[in-house]
Order: structure tokens, then C-alpha cells, then sequence
């Protein structure tokens, strides 16, 4: 296999592991807002990814790296031509951060409800616009002979695009609710799944329309199978919901998220950013590359270190597999 | 302003605001676990009850700087494309590694060390925060490659057709001279910042609640003033190799520390020298004979070249152009440095004396002393940056690409703008937040310890040590 081929496939990888943890800590946030009754409620539900949501976010940065490493013409172009809405999503990721972790610091309401606002802020702002984002990339966006993006903060929020970020918005909030009927007990539990299987059902139906839109677009055998499987993912896991399988439902919504993004990612390959003013203009994974060496050395880096990452996050997640109840939550 | 004064602006406020809470976290990572080990091997409260006091406070500081630190990583793509298009091939190689290499580790640990106190057993709980402070280390070294060869290009070929930079030894990268005096002398300028912010907050809970675990915190206090002064010494001794290996690969840096304007040998060290910006006149000047060629070159008459014949080198090698640094920012942001660092293990100092023989001081001078201490080696550290930055203007890549030609062409001047002004707000707001927090917990003093657990009650009942 190439190396800019292996790399893509990597940097695919990052962002599945990045959307699908960090989406349930989104979607957590985001039930914050929706279904938390009293403060008791809110810490439970916070304290069900504290040890591990920070965890979840460097995926993203190393996605970021990675990008940075291995084909900086796309991180160039991406970051700066999509900059708006990458500034709402850092002071989104910054708000929250303060958020989660001042909260508990102080024990004045008032200071406990303006953490509670950037924490919700901090969680719906960043679902929505990953999605609008990953869909402008997939769709193309104005990129010139040079390389450089020349569309506005406005192109991004086309139909399809926002559609994306429907999807993962509404994807992320049943993907936290089924984490949390994982990880907590009583009533809390019962009513994050009912919510989750409530908000599934449009989840589910905004997900199946970007699908066939993105089918549709790429016209590609692959993408149709993996969005296809997808969807398949989303009903098992909304059907073990149903029949009180905790640990199936969020796996079902786990792999729902990372069969959409593969499907998303297949559909772009080989480009990596395709330009929509002229197809030679498009970003590809061999245009916008490092050089062999530079690929070379990093993949000897993320051939031996992410198998240890991955076990030792894992390891993590176990010494905290333990359930929630309101009870654990001291007074 | 252009987009590029704006995004220099953006950088310098994003990266020095950043930076106030990386060199305390390194630092103090490390002492909570030295901390916690001592507590572990002797089983003496005291240092669990300093563990968790200073654990608490650690943790307020990290996260902002993880908050802030998303940032740096985004605009390096955000306002600067072209050099990101330039150095990727080299540059980013560094910063992916440190997210898979350092970060995971931090917060992956740092996590299983918040909420593991009663999950894990106690070895293994302390293990954590040891990797955890691990992480931090790697981090920097990583962070440092990166800036050092910004400083110092090495180990790259330039690709003309492509425009850019390529690398062709790695190891080179990692093993820059700049780097290797570098990565030292930041680490033990972490241990300043560390040392004198448990000295401090110490020395201050003690002296002004001296009835209120006054035996705990002497310990503490004297473990952080040891490291503060002994990382002093440290720091003083690597700044000078560092010094060293700047007049050799950027003598112009040297220079502009120095607002030597002429080559001399032997050079004298300027204390203060008050005059015309261009260095056509002195109004005013103190200085220490040799000095400067004493730390520029090692030997007493060492020849320091000076700005006017390194602008002329200069001109004949990259063509026309300015490429003198800003002169009074080098020149007293260095003076600055050494001073802060150096007041810092004066008060150090001055405290272990007026604490010897377990005497609890009464000095509202000294009071005040231990308040100022924590802030001292962070504005020491925050001043060796920006004079090492600016101090390369107006390169962003030695020899090979100015600043001006890194920035984003796509970016509007409307974007830039509205960003800048995003985060100064709100990084002002976090600020006053973080502040006043950290007063609030070192106020509170040590925290009392949970009273040991009802062995008859089921561990799955239990309620969470540590909730949100």
C-alpha cells in the first residue's frame, strides 16, 4: 500500500476514534440541558465521563498533528479556509473544558449553572459544526488553482452541509443518552434510554437521508455498502435499547458513527479536499502529502505507539466501568 | 493593522497567555508526585493532605492549560498556512508525536489519578501521576524540537519546485544543538516556577494561620525553596551554554540582547544602557567588562559581533532588507528575565533564612514576598520567550523564510480581527477566574481527610471520593 494511502486511512481512523468517543461526551453534555432534574442528576450525568472525556479529546489534536504531519497542504487549506467556524468550535472545546472541570470547585448555584451553560454550549456547538464540517469536505468547496479556499463562512451552510450537522447533533445526543443507560442506574437510567430511543428516531431518519445524499453524490459501490451497514448499526442499536441491552445499544451507536464517517471517507478518496471550481484543483492524498520519509517515519511512530494508546485507554475505561446511581453522588 | 500584525498579535497574546500555566504544570506535576511518594513510603498524613491540597491546585492550573492549548495547535493552520505548507513536512511531524506520545498519557492518566484514588491500588494509583508528570516532560521535548528548528534549521533540504522545506534526517531534528541546551534549561525553569509557587503558598498559609497545620507546610515550604534554588543555579548554568550555542547560530539574537551595535572583543556585558534606539548615541551606560564574550564564546576576549556588521552579512546574503530584531523589546526582555529569575532565589533565599530553625517569620514584608514569589520565575520564563522570539524576527525560520511570508493568504482582515478579539476577551475572562479559584483553594489551606471507610458497608454503594 502507499504511504499517503496508509496515512489517509490513519488519519480516518483518528477522527472515527475522535467522533465516536467524543461523541458521547458531546452528546452527555448536551443532556445536561435536556433531561437533568436537580443537581444531584447533573453531577451523576457529568461524573459519567469525568475520567475520561479529557482522554477522548486528544484524539482530535492528534488528528490535527497528523494532518499537520502527513499532508500539511491539507491542513493548510482546511484550517484556514474554514476558519469561523473552527474558532466557534475552539471557544466552544474552551468554554466546556472550564466548564467541566470549575464546576464542581464552587458550591454557589449560580456558579454551578454558568458552568452548566458552557458546558451545553460547549457540546452543541462543536457536534453540529464537526458535521457541517466533514460534509463541505466531502462535497467539495471552492478551492482555487493555488490551493487556497476563496468560498465565505456562508458556503459552508448549505443544505447538505447542515444536514451534516444535523446527523451528528442529533446522532451524538442518542450516542451520550445510550452511554449513560450504560453507565448509571435507576431512574436516571430508564429515562436517558427512552430520550435516546425518542431522539433515534429522527437521528435515524436525518442519518439515512445524508446517506442516500452522499450515495447518491459519489456514486461509489463502497460508500453505499458502508452507509448501508451503517444504518443496519443504528436500528440493532435502537432494538437492543428497546429490549434493556445496555452495552449493545451504545455499541450499536458506536459503530453507527464510525461507519458514517468511513462511509464519508471512502467517498473522498483519493481527493482529500476536492476542489468544486475545477476537479484539477483538488486536494489528493498524493498532492497534498509530505514526503515519503516524513510518512515513512511517522508510520514506524503510530504503528507502535497507538496499539499501546489504545490498550492503555482501554484499561482506563475498564477501572471505571462501574454504574452510576444517585447514591454515589455525595451530598 | 494587516492580517499579518493581527495574527502576530493573535500569537503572541494566545502564546504567552498559554504559557503562564505550561511551565507550573511540568513543574508541579512533578513535586505533587514526589508528594504523594513520600506519603506512600512513609505513611505520614501531612504529605497526603499537601498531596491533594497541591493536587487541587495543579489540576485548576492544567486545565487551563489544555483549554488554551487547543488553540496553538489550530492556528498554526488558521493564520499561518503558508508556513505550515513550508515546515509540515518537518514541523508537524514533532507535533503529531507529542499528541500520541505525550498528551494521551497526560490525560490519560492524569484522569485514572483524579478519580482512582479508590479504584486502584495504591501503588499502581501512584504510578499514574508519574506517568502523567512523564507525559508533561515528553511534551516539552517535543514542542522544543519543533521551536528549535525554527530557531536552527537542521536535518531538512530546501524543495524549490515545491516550495518548501523537506526533511531528510530526523534524528538531526531531534538532536539540534538549540534543542539540546534548549530542552534543559526550559525543564529547570519549570522546577522555578514549581518550586517558588509551593514555597509561596506555604510559606504564606503558615504565616498567616499559624495555629493551622504550620507542620505541615514547613516541609513543603522547604521542599519547594530547595527546588526553586537549586533549579536557580541550574537554569543560570544552561543559560549559559544556551548563550553559547546562540552566538554561534544566531549571533544577530545575541546582539539585539545586547544592543551591541559593533563587533567587540572583548565585549562588555551592558547592566543598562539607556540610549537612541539605532545606537547612535549613548546617553547612559553601565556594564561589566568581558562579560559578553565571556558567555557568548567562553573566553574572556572573544570576538561578539555586533548588529550593524551582522545587517550588512545579512544584506549581502539574503538581499536586501531589515533584519535586525526589534532591539529595546530583546534588549530588556533579556534584562528582564535574568532579573525576575534572579529576584526569585534572592526571596527563595531570604525566606529559608527567616524560617531556619523551625521559626514561623512575622514580616509583613516577608508576607508580601510570598505572595509576589510565585509570580517571579513565571514572568522570568514568560520574558526568555518572548526574547527568544522576537529575538529570530524577523525570521519565523532562520535563514529561511520571514515571518511575512508565513501568514494565511486566504484570511480576511475582518477574521483575524474577530478572533483576536474572541479569545483576549475571553482569555481575560478565564483569567479573573482561574485567580481568583486558586485564592480561594490556597486560602482553605489542607483539605481534611475522608474518615476511613465503613468496612461494612458494600463497596458498590460507596459513594464517588471524587464527583463532579
Amino acid at each position: 500500500m502507499e504511504l499517503t494511502t496508509f496515512w489517509f486511512i490513519i488519519i480516518a481512523v483518528l477522527w472515527v476514534g475522535y467522533l465516536v468517543l467524543e461523541g458521547f461526551d458531546f452528546g452527555v453534555g448536551m443532556l445536561m440541558a435536556v433531561m437533568a432534574k436537580g443537581e444531584r442528576e447533573r453531577r451523576a450525568l457529568i461524573s459519567t465521563i469525568g475520567p475520561v472525556w479529557d482522554g477522548n479529546e486528544v484524539w482530535l489534536l492528534v488528528a490535527g498533528g497528523a494532518t499537520f504531519a502527513a499532508f500539511p497542504e491539507w491542513y493548510a487549506t482546511l484550517f484556514s479556509g474554514f476558519y469561523l467556524p473552527l474558532l466557534l468550535i475552539l471557544i466552544g472545546l474552551i468554554v466546556r473544558i472550564i466548564g467541566i472541570e470549575f464546576r464542581s470547585k464552587r458550591d454557589e448555584p449560580s456558579w454551578r449553572r454558568n458552568c452548566d451553560i458552557a458546558i451545553v454550549f460547549g457540546s452543541v456547538v462543536p457536534a453540529l459544526l464537526w458535521g457541517v464540517a466533514l460534509a463541505n469536505i466531502v462535497r467539495g468547496v471552492p478551492i482555487d488553482a493555488d490551493g487556497e479556499y476563496v468560498g465565505g463562512f456562508f458556503t459552508l451552510l448549505n443544505p447538505y452541509g447542515l444536514l451534516g450537522g444535523l446527523v451528528t447533533l442529533t446522532v451524538f445526543l442518542v450516542h451520550g443518552a445510550f452511554f449513560v443507560g450504560l453507565k448509571t442506574e435507576g431512574e436516571i437510567r430508564e429515562r436517558a434510554i427512552k430520550l435516546g430511543l425518542r431522539v433515534g428516531v429522527v437521528a435515524g431518519a436525518l442519518a439515512v437521508a445524508f446517506i442516500v445524499w452522499t450515495g447518491l453524490a459519489q456514486d461509489s459501490l463502497a460508500v453505499w455498502i458502508l452507509g448501508g451497514l451503517a444504518a443496519v448499526a443504528f436500528v440493532l442499536g435502537m432494538a437492543s435499547a428497546v429490549a434493556g441491552r445496555d452495552g449493545w445499544a451504545f455499541t450499536g451507536t458506536a459503530f453507527s458513527i464510525a461507519l458514517v464517517v468511513a462511509t464519508l471517507f471512502t467517498g473522498l478518496f483519493p481527493d482529500v479536499m476536492p476542489s468544486s471550481l475545477d476537479a484539477a484543483w483538488s486536494l489528493t492524498t498524493t498532492n497534498a502529502a509530505s514526503t515519503p520519509y516524513t510518512l515513512k517515519i511517522m508510520s514506524w511512530v503510530a504503528v507502535i505507539f497507538t496499539p499501546i494508546v489504545i490498550g492503555y485507554q482501554s484499561w482506563s475505561y475498564w477501572v471505571f466501568r462501574r454504574r452510576i446511581s444517585l447514591n454515589h453522588i455525595p451530598a | 493593522m494587516d492580517v499579518l500584525d493581527l495574527a502576530r498579535w493573535q500569537f503572541g497574546i494566545t502564546t504567552v497567555y498559554h504559557f503562564f500555566f505550561v511551565p507550573l504544570t511540568i513543574g508541579l506535576s512533578v513535586l505533587v508526585a514526589v508528594m504523594q511518594t513520600k506519603w506512600h513510603r512513609s505513611g505520614d498524613e501531612r504529605w497526603l493532605r499537601l498531596t491533594k491540597f497541591f493536587g487541587k491546585l495543579f489540576l485548576i492550573n492544567f486545565a487551563m492549560g489544555i483549554a488554551t492549548g487547543i488553540v496553538q495547535e489550530f492556528q498554526f493552520g488558521m493564520n499561518w498556512s503558508d508556513y505550515s505548507r513550508f515546515v509540515g513536512d518537518i514541523f508537524g511531524a514533532p507535533l503529531a508525536i507529542e499528541g500520541l506520545l505525550a498528551f494521551f498519557l497526560e490525560s490519560t492518566f492524569l484522569g485514572l489519578w483524579i478519580f482512582g484514588w479508590d479504584r486502584l491500588k495504591p501503588g499502581v494509583h501512584l504510578a499514574c501521576i508519574w506517568i502523567a508528570a512523564a507525559g508533561t516532560v515528553f511534551s516539552a521535548y517535543f514542542i522544543l524540537a519543533a521551536n528549535s528548528f525554527m530557531q536552527n534549521p537542521v536535518g531538512y533540504t530546501l524543495n524549490t519546485e515545491k516550495g518548501r522545506a523537506e526533511l531528510t534526517d530526523f534524528k538531526a531534528v531531534l538532536t539540534n544543538e538549540v534543542l539540546l541546551v534548549t530542552f534543559p534549561h526550559q525543564i529547570i525553569g519549570c522546577f522555578m516556577v514549581a518550586g517558588a509557587f509551593v514555597a509561596g503558598v506555604a510559606l504564606w498559609n503558615m504565616m498567616r494561620h499559624p495555629d493551622r497545620d504550620a507542620d505541615a507546610f514547613r516541609p513543603a515550604f522547604r521542599m519547594g525553596a530547595v527546588v526553586l534554588l537549586v533549579a536557580g543555579f541550574g537554569t543560570m548554568i544552561t543559560g549559559d551554554f544556551q548563550g553559547k550555542v546562540m552566538t554561534e547560530v544566531q549571533p544577530m539574537k545575541m546582539a539585539a540582547a545586547e544592543a551591541l551595535y559593533e563587533d567587540a572583543g572583548p565585549a562588555p556585558f551592558s547592566i543598562l544602557t539607556v540610549g537612541t534606539l539605532d545606537g547612535s548615541k549613548e546617553v547612559f551606560k553601565l556594564e561589566i567588562p568581558k562579560l559578553l564574550s565571556f558567555l557568548g564564546t567562553g573566553t574572556l576576549d572573544g570576538e561578539v559581533r555586533g548588529i550593524d556588521s551582522l545587517q550588512e552579512e545579512y544584506e549581502q546574503k539574503y538581499g536586501p532588507g531589515d533584519y535586525k530584531p526589534n532591539i529595546p523589546v530583546t534588549y530588556w526582555t533579556f534584562r528582564a528575565m535574568i532579573t525576575t529569575g534572579g529576584l526569585a532565589m534572592l526571596a527563595g533565599a531570604i525566606m529559608l533564612w527567616a524560617t531556619r530553625r523551625n521559626r514561623i517569620p512575622r514580616s509583613k514584608w516577608l508576607l508580601r514576598t510570598a505572595i509576589v514569589l510565585p509570580l517571579l520565575p513565571m514572568v522570568a520564563n514568560s520574558f526568555g520567550w518572548i526574547f527568544t522570539e522576537m529575538g529570530r524576527q524577523p525570521w519565523v525560520v532562520f535563514g529561511l523564510m520571514p515571518t511575512s511570508a508565513g501568514v494565511s493568504p486566504s484570511t480576511s482582515v475582518g477574521e483575524v480581527a474577530t478572533s483576536l478579539a474572541a479569545f483576549t476577551l475571553l482569555y481575560g475572562v478565564l483569567a479573573v477566574i482561574e485567580v481568583r479559584l486558586l485564592l480561594r483553594y490556597v486560602q482553605k489551606g489542607l483539605p481534611e481527610l475522608d474518615p476511613p471507610r465503613d468496612p461494612d458497608l458494600d463497596d458498590a454503594d460507596a459513594p464517588l471520593t471524587y464527583a463532579y
